[in-house]
């Protein structure tokens, strides 16, 4: 598949990423004022997103390439470039974390009170990694940004997390390094056998089918453990648990999304023929965790760890679209990744408003809540709905796109699949019940309401769930030159017939 | 008469070295200021750097040549002298160690080290493992007051004998089939009499094995280690956690990859169990350790394993990713045993590492410079220490050792926790104990060299890797 680019004239992808880096190493040298930092941090982070919005008006919707693609030689030993771009696939991820990062701020002005200067320098170097994890077209360059996120994230769970942060920080971190190692392994791999580290280059190779299997499950090791999948998610709920609240809303605004796409942006297009095969096993995984997440979510006593299960079980929603391979599945899976970002992410700062107030996490010291704070309730009931997916929120636009996606490619699993939607319902307005009506808790009892700030931080929440919700259009139109062309490149792969799949797959139990 | 006399431009540097280093054992007596010496060794170990570079050619009859694999080399040993010395000052003083003979020893360890980067010769060789190894086994019992120390200059004296007594062997062996030292002749005579399937060449090049396992601490051969790390003074263990390793894997290239070169699939099946079981053990057992230079102790162990993946590999360009991998090795392991000096006062060794409980709170700067060394031991982008690991592991992978490397990277995994669990205690537990910061302008620029290294060649690895490899270009055929 040749991919057209379209060099940008101005560095806008290297000023996106490198800002919060140039604000990091001034944050250093900063005095340690605690007003101060958080200042300049937000104005940082509000500075970069500015600088990012231009890519939404300027991004071309009619071309399915690479667009504000900046390319230099970095270093020439091995056929590196610093190779930056962006697609209708990854666009709205960068927007989405500029926007997670001005909110990030936020949320943690008065709930990050140690160590301040370390938070925000943490925060705004994983915010540079991230973005430049969406922007890298070059897998080194690629590889780079992904590892080195791990520093910050590390340090946000295990310093300003929980009382049982250190045990979640530490699996969160070897889990991801054990898939991402094995992900380098593949990586190596591709690159002697192309010569170069360059995406669309590599996307070209068309490797035998037996390399893509391998590689496809080396590949999958490090994306499968980030989104996560059914059976290695369960660094997701413990991380989530002891993160603080701005932790939390990176990991499941931003960070498990990484996982997704690299399935989108590496799986797909690098190895279509073991994706097109390994189609079923994928579908299989994704509704295991749609539903077992679900499942599980409907016995749990604590707040967060209720929100990170149903992350498990809403990314496998995600991961059903991916792989059911259709149009308009693979498109509901990216806008779904976003509303994913936007609800769960405004679902974790809504549980860190009230537990900077209370202290618990626990959901029977709640009740009532909707009498006491009144306002609280209303945001965290429309985040609730979009969570279940109801018509007219942005949850309802992509799991709909989803499942009728799957339902063209596979019935058994949009059948399946749709089982979460009902499971999801099932725990959501249970939470809701518990902790917003019956009788007030005498723990809760006379609390403030939200303030000014956390309005602030929520409105934009608020404002994109009923934005997608009832007018998709202009977000969707983003991906659909991108994943049409994308798509055209996986099912344009030579199939491999039913014998040899089974075949491969027995190599791998009996080395021939 | 003088035309009859061997050229002696090629060991201008080594030349310069010994000759400095017998100045200051002699007159250390009558010199106060010990500065002088710490001053001494830094413009010796820097003019050296400069004739390293000039110099070339061969002389003794070809049995010594300046050629440029020896430049590498050289060159990381002489950066490992030079920021050991820039570690020292302040902390010897404190050990009373701080005399003219601890630089000399330095020194003729590094020329001994020199000796086998470039030699051409497998008597030379000897002798310069030798040089280096008698120098260091003084070194590690220099505080021999302490029993720790004497512990460890014992172990590391019986057992790297044992070693050497190896290396003659296998020596013997070689000779005896080609009746020559020199390791080009050697090279040409197995070649030359089909000698690639011969036992007696594969029991030669087992004994190699071992001997340079115990050199570069291989597993089974690391039992010294961790004791003669944790009993040596610090700074005496920065020193020879890379600059002993680096001279060590300096000679295997001789050897394996010239002198052996034909039989290359003996030792290479030698040495594949051998990394597998050093990478692995070193990994796992690091986790248990609370002395922190044992921990390190094993790490290096676990680096070594990484190290001889390019060895493996067999080729100009694994022995490439070897060199560029010890080169940055230098300035993290460097950098941490140097944060360790930091800690130490009089009557607090600052070696637990529950002495780094909270260390971020009360000396943030220090934390941070240790989290950035801990980071790049680990292998984590953007630091120099995973432009080495992916190197090693690239070449390995190129070679055909497919399943090496993924055992590589899964012990990688591993040897992450002991440094997460240190950065843990610094960042995300409070401090417990009074932990004071004794900083010398020296150390500080020994920290700052560090940092430096480890950022610069993390982000832009460039002028390594090249340089690796156009040291590497004549080297191989």
């Amino acid at each position: 598949m040749e991919v057209a680019l379209r060099m940008a004239e101005f560095p806008l992808l290297s000023a996106i990423i490198w800002l919060p880096v140039l604000g990091a190493i001034a944050l250093l040298i900063l005095p340690r004022n605690d007003r101060l930092i958080r200042w300049f941090t937000l104005v940082v982070s509000l500075v970069d997103f500015a600088i990012a919005l231009p890519l939404f008006s300027w991004f071309d919707k009619s071309f399915s390439g690479m667009q504000f693609v900046e390319k230099h030689t970095w270093i020439k030993a091995w056929n590196i470039s610093y190779f930056l771009g962006v697609d209708g696939i990854s666009v709205l991820f960068i927007l989405l974390s500029a926007l997670i990062t001005i909110l990030c701020v936020l949320i943690s002005w008065e709930a990050v009170t140690e160590k301040v200067k370390e938070f925000h320098i943490a925060l705004l170097l994983t915010s540079a990694a991230m973005m430049g994890v969406f922007c890298s077209l070059d897998l080194f360059l690629f590889y780079l940004f992904w590892e080195a996120m791990l520093i910050p994230m590390y340090l946000i769970i295990g310093i300003w997390g929980g009382p049982n942060r250190l045990y979640a920080t530490i699996k969160f971190f070897l889990y991801t390094l054990v898939g991402s190692v094995l992900m380098l392994v593949g990586i190596i791999f591709l690159y002697l056998k192309a010569g170069t580290f360059n995406i669309l280059e590599i996307m070209k190779l068309g490797l035998p089918y037996h390399f893509q299997f391998w590689l496809f499950w080396a590949f999958f090791a490090a994306f499968a453990v980030k989104v996560p999948m059914w059976p290695v998610h369960t660094w997701l709920p413990d991380a989530h648990t002891e993160a603080p609240t701005a932790g939390s809303v990176i990991l499941a605004g931003i960070l498990i999304k990484m996982g997704a796409y690299g399935f989108l942006r590496f799986s797909l297009s690098f190895f279509p023929v073991a994706a097109k095969a390994m189609m079923v096993p994928m579908l299989v995984l994704s509704v295991i965790a749609i539903v077992y997440g679900g499942i599980i979510c409907l016995a749990q006593t604590d707040l967060k760890r209720l929100i990170a299960y149903s992350s498990v079980s809403h990314m496998g929603f995600v991961t059903l679209g991916i792989f059911s391979l259709e149009g308009n599945a693979v498109e509901g899976a990216i806008l779904q990744m976003i509303n994913h970002g936007i609800v769960t992410g405004a679902l974790f700062m809504c549980v860190g408003i009230v537990y900077e107030r209370t202290h618990t996490r626990a959901i029977k010291d709640y009740g009532g809540l909707a009498t006491v704070m009144p306002i609280y309730a209303a945001f965290f009931m429309v985040f609730t709905l979009a969570s279940i997916g109801l018509p007219g929120t942005n949850g309802f636009i992509g799991e709909f796109l989803i499942l009728l996606g799957t339902f063209a490619s596979k019935r058994w699993a949009a059948a399946l699949g749709a089982l979460g939607v009902i499971i999801g319902a099932a725990y959501m307005l249970r939470l809701y019940q518990q902790v917003f009506y019956q009788e007030v808790n005498p723990k809760v009892a006379g609390l403030p309401d939200v303030k000014m700030r956390e309005v602030l931080a929520l409105i934009p929440m608020l404002f994109l769930v009923l934005i997608i919700g009832c007018y998709p259009t202009p977000f969707l139109a983003f991906m659909h030159e991108s994943v049409r062309s994308l798509l055209e490149h996986v099912h344009g792969a030579s199939a491999v017939s039913f014998s040899e799949i089974i075949k491969e797959g027995l190599h791998v139990v009996l080395p021939s | 008469m003088w035309s009859s006399l061997p050229s002696f431009v090629a060991v201008y540097p080594e030349a310069l070295l010994v000759t400095v280093a017998s100045i200051m054992a002699l007159v250390d007596r009558w010199i106060r200021p010990k500065a002088v010496f710490t001053w001494a060794t830094i413009i010796t170990a820097l003019v050296a750097l400069g004739l390293v570079f000039l110099t070339q050619g061969a002389t003794f009859g070809a049995s010594y040549a300046a050629d440029s694999y020896g430049v590498f080399f050289k060159m990381i040993f002489l950066l490992v002298l030079l920021l050991v010395t820039l570690l020292s000052p302040g902390y010897n003083q404190l050990l009373k160690i701080n005399f003219g003979e601890y630089y000399a020893l330095l020194m003729f360890a590094v020329t001994g080290m020199m000796l086998m980067a470039s030699t051409r010769d497998i008597i030379l060789l000897y002798l310069g493992v030798e040089l280096m190894s008698l120098s260091v086994y003084v070194l590690v019992g220099l505080l021999y007051n302490e029993l720790r120390s004497l512990e460890g200059a014992m172990k590391y004296f019986l057992l790297g004998s044992f070693a050497s007594a190896f290396l003659l062997l296998a020596m013997t062996y070689l000779y005896g089939l080609t009746a020559s030292t020199n390791i080009e002749v050697i090279a040409k005579k197995v070649l030359e009499y089909g000698l690639s399937g011969n036992k007696a060449l594969a029991l030669s090049a087992a004994l190699f094995v071992i001997a340079f396992g115990f050199k570069v601490a291989l597993v089974p051969f690391h039992m010294w280690s961790p004791d003669a790390y944790e009993g040596a003074p610090t700074s005496v263990t920065a020193f020879m956690s890379v600059g002993p390793k680096a001279a060590g894997f300096a000679a295997m290239g001789r050897v394996f990859l010239v002198a052996l070169g034909a039989s290359k699939l003996e030792w290479t099946q030698l040495l594949v169990p051998l990394a597998v079981l050093t990478m692995f053990t070193g990994a796992i057992l690091a986790v248990v350790q609370t002395n922190i230079k044992r921990l390190l102790a094993y790490s290096s162990i676990t680096h070594a394993g990484y190290a001889v993946l390019g060895i493996i590999a067999g080729t100009k360009e694994g022995m490439a990713a070897t060199m560029a991998y010890l080169f940055l090795y230098a300035f993290m392991n460097i950098g941490a045993f140097a944060t360790i000096i930091l800690l130490r006062r009089k009557d607090f060794l600052g070696e637990n590492i529950y002495d780094y409980q909270g260390l971020s709170k009360t000396h943030p700067t220090v934390a941070l410079v240790m989290l950035l060394f801990l980071f790049s031991l680990t292998g984590i982008p953007p630091t120099a220490g995973f432009i080495g690991k992916f190197y090693v592991f690239r070449a390995a992978f190129e070679a055909g050792h497919v399943w090496l490397v993924i055992g590589a990277v899964l012990a990688s995994a591993i040897a992450a926790y002991p440094y997460l669990r240190i950065v843990m205690l610094m960042y995300m537990k409070p401090p417990e104990k009074e932990v004071e910061i004794t900083l010398t302008p020296y150390i500080f620029a020994g920290l700052l060299v560090s940092v430096l290294g480890v950022l610069l060649f993390g982000v832009y690895p460039a002028p390594v890797i090249d340089f690796a490899r156009a040291c590497c270009a004549g080297f191989l055929p």
